[in-house]
């Protein structure tokens, strides 16, 4: 009796163990979404600008200009601990050896050419969500970028954080498959649920997040405190921000806010970044803003 | 010692001191107030320049041309005075300046010169016309913004 019982609990353990396994192990992007045309770098550049790439990966304190050094090395906090921002330039101690498909397994499955899962400080829950091509454009772009021989610095994360098979988990909680704002826009505002929701990841910041780190959806840009322990990230839903969408579109092209403030903060590097698009893509991420549910500041 | 050489020897002293009692004398509080007196000014420049490039206000060439003046000449001021130890939002509740600038003067003013650079251009582009004006605006903003992203505090 105590022999099958015990027979049985290996056995639940080992079978929960097994699809814990399964769970947790890293999956790359099918073929399908790797194969295609080649990368066409001129196209790359503004992916790479919407993507907001440069102002995390760029080396400390020097500015992302037109050919940026991806040399890597910030530091982000964040309560799981202290993550640095990797060498991504086109070198050996960045991503240089790597194969296309590669590079597109870490921005879209956050996981690395030995198979391991990246932590998601990159946003790849959001790049889950880019169009292969255009990534292939964007991988195009950073092979023309200059190289780095700066190597990497190590993430200071405590257990149990520091197991990164645990990503998996979260992986399978927060790798987005679908829009967050799932109705059917205009294509204008479609168009900018692209560049906000997969491109330029602007969730990150601007969502608040659960307990495990995951975004929480039903506070869709919100607002959110803000990690570096300064004020908040605004809500910039219809229920905290009250621009028109020209006064949007012109903000994220030039940094003056209708009074002529200007952004502050890391907003300013993604407007640099942001004005490299075309008017067009502006207006599209200020239509997508409008259609966005209203998020009451009560609420925050 | 000759009268001239006392002399010499005196002004000398008095110069290498001065410039310490002064910044040592300024009150922080007054310092930051009227360094945001300065910011306020330059928003109000740049009010009247960025509603005509976002063609909210018709486009008037001689209008133009003076706010982008103002603009210039607040960019031109030497700005040694307002930023006195003590000013910090460390330091102050109503300051916004981080810390930061104390520990990069250096990178700091040359920040305050690339918008002084910036507002020159805007000078040359504003009087000739909407379109110059409008192309100006983008460097414009992009100037204030590197010194507010590295420098500014984010508002609570």
């Amino acid at each position: 009796m105590i022999g099958r019982a015990l027979g049985a609990a290996i056995a639940i353990i080992l079978l929960a163990g097994g699809v814990g396994w399964m769970l947790t192990s890293p999956e790359p992007l099918p073929a399908s979404a790797v194969e295609g045309p080649p990368g066409d770098p001129e196209r790359g550049a503004l992916v790479f600008a919407a993507a907001g790439c440069a102002s995390c990966h760029v080396a400390p304190d020097t500015d992302i200009g037109e050919a940026p050094l991806l040399a890597g090395g910030m530091a982000f906090d964040s309560p799981f601990g202290t993550f640095h921002a990797p060498n991504i330039s086109p070198s050996p101690q960045g991503v240089g050896d790597w194969s296309d498909a590669e590079i597109m397994d870490a921005v879209m499955r956050g996981v690395s050419p030995s198979g391991a899962h990246y932590y998601p400080a990159l946003p790849y829950a959001a790049y889950a969500m880019a169009d292969p091509q255009d990534m292939r454009d964007l991988v195009a772009h950073l092979r023309t970028l200059p190289p780095s021989s700066q190597e990497n610095l190590p993430h200071e994360v405590p257990f149990p954080f520091s197991i990164r098979r645990g990503v998996g988990l979260w992986k399978a909680l927060n790798l987005r498959q679908a829009w967050v704002i799932e109705d059917d826009l205009p294509e204008t505002a479609a168009r900018g649920r692209y560049l906000a929701e997969a491109l330029g990841h602007c969730g990150e910041c601007h969502t608040p997040r659960g307990p495990l780190g995951g975004l929480d959806h039903a506070q869709w840009l919100g607002g959110a405190p803000n990690p570096s322990g300064d004020g908040r990230i605004p809500n910039i839903t219809p229920g905290g921000l009250k621009w028109s969408e020209g006064e949007i579109a012109y903000y994220l092209g030039t940094g003056f806010t209708p009074e002529f403030d200007t952004a502050g903060g890391e907003m300013a590097a993604v407007v640099s970044e942001l004005a490299k698009l075309p008017d067009e893509d502006r207006a599209a991420i200020a239509a997508y803003l409008k259609a966005v549910p209203a998020i009451e500041p009560a609420a925050e | 010692m000759t009268r001239s050489f006392r002399l010499l020897a005196g002004s000398l002293v008095i110069a290498a001191l001065a410039p310490m009692a002064l910044a040592q004398g300024l009150d922080p509080e007054r310092a930051q107030s009227l360094r945001e007196g300065h910011m306020k000014l330059m928003g109000l420049n740049i009010g009247m320049l960025g509603a005509m490039a976002k063609e909210e206000q018709p486009y008037d060439a001689e209008m133009a041309a003076a706010a982008a003046g103002n603009l210039a000449a607040l960019g031109s001021i030497d700005q040694r005075f307002y930023w006195v130890e003590g000013s910090s939002s460390e330091d102050l509740e109503e300051s916004r300046a981080l810390p930061a600038i104390w520990e990069n003067m250096d990178d700091f003013n040359s920040k305050t010169e690339a918008l002084h650079e910036a507002a020159m251009k805007m000078e040359e582009a504003a009087g000739t016309d909407l379109a110059s004006l409008q192309a100006a605006m983008g460097p414009l903003g992009e100037a204030c913004g590197s010194c507010h992203e590295d420098y500014r505090k984010p508002e609570e």
